[in-house]
């Protein structure tokens, strides 16, 4: 199971909590799937914040905030510490946005914040690209988890650069690494896992299925699929066949 | 005073934000706060004298991914 900054979780799957149907489907899919670790978010409260927080809490699992939606440092940096006092977490999930129709990562920004907020003792997850310069930056800045994107977040489309993603595991060896947003379907979170990732953040995936707990149980068991599978070491693809079946002793009938 | 208030024009009598807070109806609620773009802790907001044109974020726990 990964370690986040010296925490056990109990489950690679963390699971978003937004775009849910209604929150008893939200917390069903929780239960149903086991997941380790909700994220959520800080919006201007407008009256539903409070019912939200005592939903939340009766998960029973650690929360990320996330600073979803934040252009700049300076914006990131107050959601944060903002966050950190609501929730009662130095965790902060961190996205620092910079174009809005592929919601990817500002490095820039991003790298620059991190260093701000793990200077100021927060424990951070970047929400980041599978650039090794940059991972490697992040982790300069104090990260000590890595949080390469699979896909644009909410697209569904799964892993666009295995290569890239199997890069920083084999660059960083040492470092907890998730997959974060582009999921959609069990496949995804399972190849994420084949790659010897060690968790998988997804939401869009799950929430807007037409059924949306018996899709976090599947995504659960993609996940525990893929770790198993990574675990055994898997055989090497090759491009001619080879035979499963002894022909030694085969009958000569010809 | 008038102040912005989670982007709305308001007009309320402070004078400390813990005391607009209290104003809006949201006193004893799970809140975070920031003015004028930087966070405000909590046990600062008795000792913060709000000021016409400030802009008061007040932000609660929400669904996200």
């Amino acid at each position: 199971m990964p370690v986040f900054y010296g925490t056990d979780v109990e489950s690679p799957l963390m699971l978003g909590t937004a775009l849910y149907p209604s929150p008893a489907i939200m917390a069903e899919a929780f239960r149903a799937s086991g997941a380790g670790i909700a994220t959520v978010s800080l919006r201007r409260e407008g009256g539903a914040g409070q019912d939200f927080h005592n939903l939340i809490k009766g998960l029973n699992v650690p929360v990320l905030p996330n600073t979803a939606g934040c252009h700049s440092v300076r914006e990131a940096v107050t959601t944060a510490q903002m966050a950190r006092e609501l929730f009662d977490t130095p965790w902060i999930k961190l996205e620092v946005i910079r174009d809005d129709d592929t919601l990817c990562p500002d490095v820039i920004a991003l790298v620059e914040a991190a260093r701000i907020l793990s200077d100021d003792g927060f424990q951070v997850f970047p929400y980041c690209t599978e650039d090794l310069s940059v991972c490697g930056r992040l982790l300069d800045a104090g990260c000590e988890v890595l949080m390469p994107w699979g896909a644009p977040i909410g697209s569904g489309r799964g892993l666009n650069n295995p290569y890239g993603l199997r890069s920083v595991r084999a660059h960083f060896p040492d470092v907890p690494l998730v997959v974060d947003a582009g999921i959609g379907l069990p496949s995804h979170a399972a190849q994420a896992m084949e790659l010897g990732f060690d968790a998988v953040l997804l939401n869009t995936a799950v929430a807007k299925a037409g059924d949306p707990v018996a899709m976090a149980r599947a995504m659960a068991l993609a996940i525990q699929a893929g770790q198993l599978a990574h675990d055994a070491n898997p055989i090497e693809a090759r491009d001619m066949a080879a035979p499963s079946t002894p022909v030694f002793g085969m009958a000569v009938l010809g | 005073m008038k102040i912005t208030l989670n982007g709305e024009a308001r007009d309320l009598a402070g004078p400390t934000v813990q005391d607009a807070l209290v104003q809006i109806g949201l006193g004893g609620a799970k809140v975070a706060t920031a003015l004028n773009g930087g966070f405000l802790p909590a046990p600062s907001r008795a000792a913060t004298q709000l000021k016409d044109g400030d802009a008061l974020e007040v932000v609660a726990p929400m669904q996200g991914g």
